[in-house]
């Protein structure tokens, strides 16, 4: 908080205060926060953030907030993993899985929504609120409980039912709306004209919420020992966590924490029943066409993506790719990780998975690059997507039965 | 006659109203027909070229007119014209 200079528009420029704006009132371009990075450089180093929590706080003189403990629930400083069964199976050299399914609801959302609902508390809301695909939901409702914020959390009625039970179980109230998340998210946005009092983390707090998702890239880097990756991958529906990793490894060369400038490809993963951004990508476009969603990846099901042409520029500048994988693909980029790396990701995360695994058959993402893929949600979640699986068998207790039923492979 | 919704960003040009009613049968009539109610409308919300801006999103009857026909959609009596700044959500 302390190092926010003011709010900027992307587009034109004009300058704000750090209040719960979050378009430009001229062009209704984004806002961005604006910050003091001379001082930011000054009163922070790589021994500071160690001696900080094991949370995305540890990062505060990079945030929009400040952390008054209220909101926290624990989200970040999850695990980056080295994947070499995985890398071995894409045909990859050094690749790491950030786990962020290891969060407090689940899903990397808890980032944004600590950061959103801090900022919110500090400019007196006492109502929380989102548009939701469900992941955001769980996180609203979790840490609205948590602070002692009522709370209205809108999703789109057709989401798995593990999403609307862990966004119900922490109180009131939950609204599904019959329609797409794009229509719940228009609702929302004037929902937000009429209750300027209710903390819209995505809409009225966007500006601050967003910010949250550059703790992945901060992360990253430091469970490196300070270094960039040189290829990352992530899962795209609205764009903004994509666009805010690729801002967050570029602070860290800003404030000093990086030795070097950064060339990190930058790719998104898309699911083929919703991927106006991939579609962007290969027609060579600079508009983003809105679509219908029609997928399994319901969390990034997003048909209209407001950070789509970020997105789009981020990718391209750094000479990262898109991809679109079908449904089968996904549930098979479940099973991959879960079966090489024991880590079970909901429908974004086999996206992601399936989405290396075509830009590596690709040559897209190289052997010699250190890659590092994002999986941000729990397969609890989303355990509709993946089909009857179950026992290998189911037997009498017996020995004879457990002879008779299952092929022992080798012994030992 | 149809209805306008006004997001926050723009009711200084309707005297802070939330909805306004205006003249029109199609989304251009419609969006013309506020600006002449409302002098400024039309320089915020298209650019030079006289296109909608890229973070400016109509709806006609809460759908979206890059569904339907762009600014020559019909605008039926009585139906709602929403107009909904492009950036929220994700």
């Amino acid at each position: 908080m302390a190092f926010i200079e003011a709010l900027t528009c992307r587009e034109c420029a004009r300058i704000y205060p750090a209040e719960a704006l979050h378009v430009c009132d001229y062009c209704f371009g984004p806002l961005e926060v604006s910050y003091d990075y001379e001082a930011i450089a000054a009163n922070t180093t790589r021994e500071s953030i160690a001696a900080g929590p094991r949370s995305i706080w540890r990062y505060a003189n990079l945030l929009p907030a400040t952390n008054d403990g209220a909101v926290d629930l624990g989200a970040g400083f999850t695990p980056l993993l080295r994947a070499d069964r995985l890398a071995a199976v894409l045909g990859l050299g050094e690749l790491w899985i950030k786990n962020d399914t290891l969060n407090p609801t689940g899903s990397f959302k808890d980032r944004v929504v600590s950061v959103a609902l801090a900022r919110a508390r500090e400019l007196g809301f006492k109502v929380a609120a989102c548009a939701s695909t469900g992941n955001l939901a769980n996180s609203v409702a979790a840490h609205a409980a948590r602070a002692g914020m009522r709370h209205y959390v809108f999703i789109p009625a057709n989401l798995e039912r593990g999403k609307v039970l862990m966004s119900a179980v922490y109180g009131h109230n939950l609204i599904a709306v019959e329609g797409s998340y794009d229509d719940v998210n228009r609702l929302c946005a004037e929902l937000a004209s009429e209750h300027p009092s209710w903390a819209f983390v995505n809409v009225n707090l966007r500006t601050y919420y967003a910010e949250g998702s550059k703790t992945l890239a901060f992360e990253t880097a430091e469970q490196l020992g300070w270094e960039a990756p040189d290829h990352v991958v992530v899962p795209v529906g609205s764009g903004s966590q994509l666009t805010k990793i690729a801002k967050g490894f570029r602070e860290l060369a800003k404030v000093g924490l990086l030795d070097e400038e950064p060339h990190v490809r930058v790719s998104g993963a898309q699911a083929l029943g919703c991927s106006p951004i991939a579609q962007a990508f290969a027609d060579g476009s600079d508009y983003v066409r809105p679509v219908k969603p029609d997928t399994i990846a319901k969390s990034i099901a997003i048909g209209n993506p407001a950070d789509g042409i970020y997105a789009l520029d981020e990718v391209r500048s750094s000479d990262g790719a898109f991809a679109a994988v079908a449904e089968g693909e996904i549930v098979e980029g479940i099973r991959l990780l879960a079966r090489t790396e024991g880590i079970f990701t909901e429908t974004a995360g086999g996206t992601t998975i399936a989405t290396l695994a075509k830009l590596a058959a690709e040559g897209v993402v190289r052997r010699d690059e250190r890659v590092v893929a994002y999986v941000t949600g729990h397969g609890l979640k989303t355990i509709e997507a993946i089909g009857d699986l179950g026992p290998t068998a189911t037997i009498a207790p017996t020995m004879e039965a457990f002879a008779q039923a299952v092929e022992i492979e080798g012994e030992g | 006659m149809a209805t306008v919704r006004i997001p926050t960003q723009l009711r200084e040009l309707s005297a802070g109203q939330s909805e306004v009613t205006v003249e029109g049968h199609t989304v251009a009539d419609v969006l013309a027909s506020l600006d002449a109610d409302h002098p400024g409308f039309r320089g915020r919300l298209f650019d030079d070229a006289g296109k909608l801006r890229r973070f400016v999103n109509v709806f006609v009857a809460d759908e979206d007119v890059r569904f339907l026909d762009g600014l020559d959609t019909k605008v039926d009596d009585g139906q709602t014209v929403s107009i909904v700044p492009a950036v929220a959500g994700g």
